[in-house]
């Protein structure tokens, strides 16, 4: 399977260095080849591979596209996609020992989450305006600490002894105004999308009463409104054995890599254990076994440079997979818009100095 | 809080003009123009994520001779565009730096419709998007 990868596309790796890292698939870099840009041959050679879809994490593979274009997306996810989060705090009343700046910074990184179909709709606020039912959501986060009259006598621990001595995410309400009456219907409202984050803690005679606004914003802004915990992409391993490798050295070969990188298949020559690659995927590239001389020759390590593994974690607001597809649109918009902007752009020959001397 | 009455249409707001676009829209300029052919031009509002992608697409460009973008500081939120065509060399085509500039972003346009296209037909395997039939 390693043979028929076009060795053009294999970043080597050595003990030491890296080779061959740069794509030169351009124009006139390659004599007599032809590697303009051309949409029909991209559609042939470009494909996804998804491996796992999860609502929190989704994995897949880009194969056939330039870093450029995979870190673009990776970018856009990580500071260009709008999602919405609590941007201004109003403290009524805090009794906590948890100062009102700090809880206000704990508050804001709470990732949330409400009808998608809502969210989207929702405009952006902008600073200055009085906030509205299309660009703010008000949370009310209301917590007062007592003592439990049920609590067994010398109870120590705090959580039956008292009530509410922890504050949760799940305690921050929902108050819909006007349209979001409509649109952030249950089970769609706006809430912690992890409701067991801890917030503060109470002791009987303390409370909190905060209003909370949230806003839409982008991660380039403030890392609380990144819809993604990560997006991140990694190079396909490719481990190439180049002699057979036996018996010991085989079972050596094989606890040099993450465990189910390297099979051990019955030699048919010898009869012996063969190390053959079962899973290049789960390598981590560490090279450890080029630091063993009795390996020397017989593999090469490298990694196929436009063969994106791309993983993104969502913090709860949007499905991963539905995140990358935002990501994609977003591109596009911003190719359009600063197309549209290009239109007023004309060359205009800089005045000679014969011209400067008529003024 | 007041409530923004207007809003309450039959069409509340218009889903494609909110989502994406952020407050702050890019704005392009020309800073260097010798001639048609090679020129310099500053985005703003733009940085690495456009600017690699962008510089990619048009080196692609078979009139291109060169490409090459740079933020000449972080934090100031411009983005440096160079193009030099072959232009009168490579007679009769004679693409200009604007054009060249306009032809990458209509080509990262068509770029992201294939991976758009290819996404949700292979997500359509796990059962959670629509396969969308091949043009």
């Amino acid at each position: 399977m390693t043979d028929d990868i076009n060795p053009r596309r294999i970043v080597g790796i050595a003990p030491e260095i890296v080779t061959n890292v740069t794509n030169a698939d351009f124009p006139g870099h390659w004599p007599g080849e032809d590697h303009s840009w051309n949409l029909r041959k991209f559609r042939k050679s470009f494909s996804i591979k998804s491996y796992r879809n999860n609502p929190l994490h989704c994995e897949f593979d880009l194969i056939g596209v330039h870093a450029a274009i995979a870190n673009a997306f990776r970018r856009i996810l990580l500071a260009e996609v709008p999602t919405l989060a609590i941007e201004t705090v109003y403290v009524a009343n805090n009794t906590s020992i948890v100062q009102d700046e700090v809880l206000a910074q704990r508050l804001g990184l709470v990732p949330l989450q409400g009808n998608i179909n809502g969210l989207r709709a929702m405009g952006w606020y902008q600073k200055g305006n009085p906030p509205t039912d299309k660009d703010t959501v008000v949370l009310n986060l209301r917590v007062a600490c007592e003592r439990n009259p049920e609590a067994a006598k010398g109870e120590t621990d705090p959580e039956k002894l008292f009530i509410n001595s922890s504050v949760y995410a799940s305690h921050i309400a929902f108050t819909p105004i006007g349209l979001q009456t409509t649109l952030f219907t249950p089970p769609g409202d706006i809430r912690p999308a992890n409701p067991d984050i801890l917030l503060a803690k109470l002791r009987p005679g303390q409370e909190i009463d905060i209003e909370m606004h949230c806003v839409k914003g982008l991660g380039k802004d403030h890392a609380k409104f990144s819809p993604v915990a990560t997006a991140s992409y990694r190079l396909l391993p490719l481990i190439k054995i180049k002699e057979p490798i036996l018996g010991d050295d085989a079972r050596f070969f094989q606890k040099c890599f993450p465990a189910g990188v390297i099979g051990l298949e019955k030699d048919a020559a010898t009869g012996e254990d063969k190390a053959v690659v079962k899973d290049a995927r789960r390598d981590t590239v560490s090279r450890e076994v080029l630091r063993h001389d009795r390996f020397k020759g017989k593999v090469e390590l490298g990694r196929v440079r436009d063969h994106f593994i791309f993983s993104i974690e969502s913090t709860g607001q949007f499905d991963s997979d539905e995140l990358f597809i935002q990501a994609v649109k977003i591109l596009k918009l911003k190719c359009l818009r600063l197309h549209k902007k290009c239109e007023n752009l004309s060359w205009k020959p800089a005045p000679t100095a014969g011209d400067a001397m008529e003024e | 809080m007041s409530q923004d009455t207007s809003m309450q249409g039959s069409t509340p707001y218009t889903v494609e003009e909110v989502e994406h676009v952020s407050l702050d829209d890019p704005n392009v300029s020309i800073t260097i123009q010798s001639d048609p052919y090679s020129m310099s031009f500053q985005i703003e509002n733009e940085d690495h994520t456009l600017g690699n992608a962008l510089r990619y697409i048009i080196m692609r460009n078979p009139e291109v001779e060169f490409c090459g973008y740079s933020i000449p500081h972080p934090s100031e939120a411009k983005m440096n565009i160079r193009i030099q065509t072959y232009g009168a060399q490579l007679c009769p085509c004679k693409v200009t730096a604007i054009e060249a500039l306009k032809r990458g972003l209509v080509d990262l346009v068509d770029l992201c419709d294939i991976v758009m296209h290819k996404f949700k037909n292979e997500m359509g395997r796990f059962g959670k998007h629509e396969p969308v039939q091949e043009d």
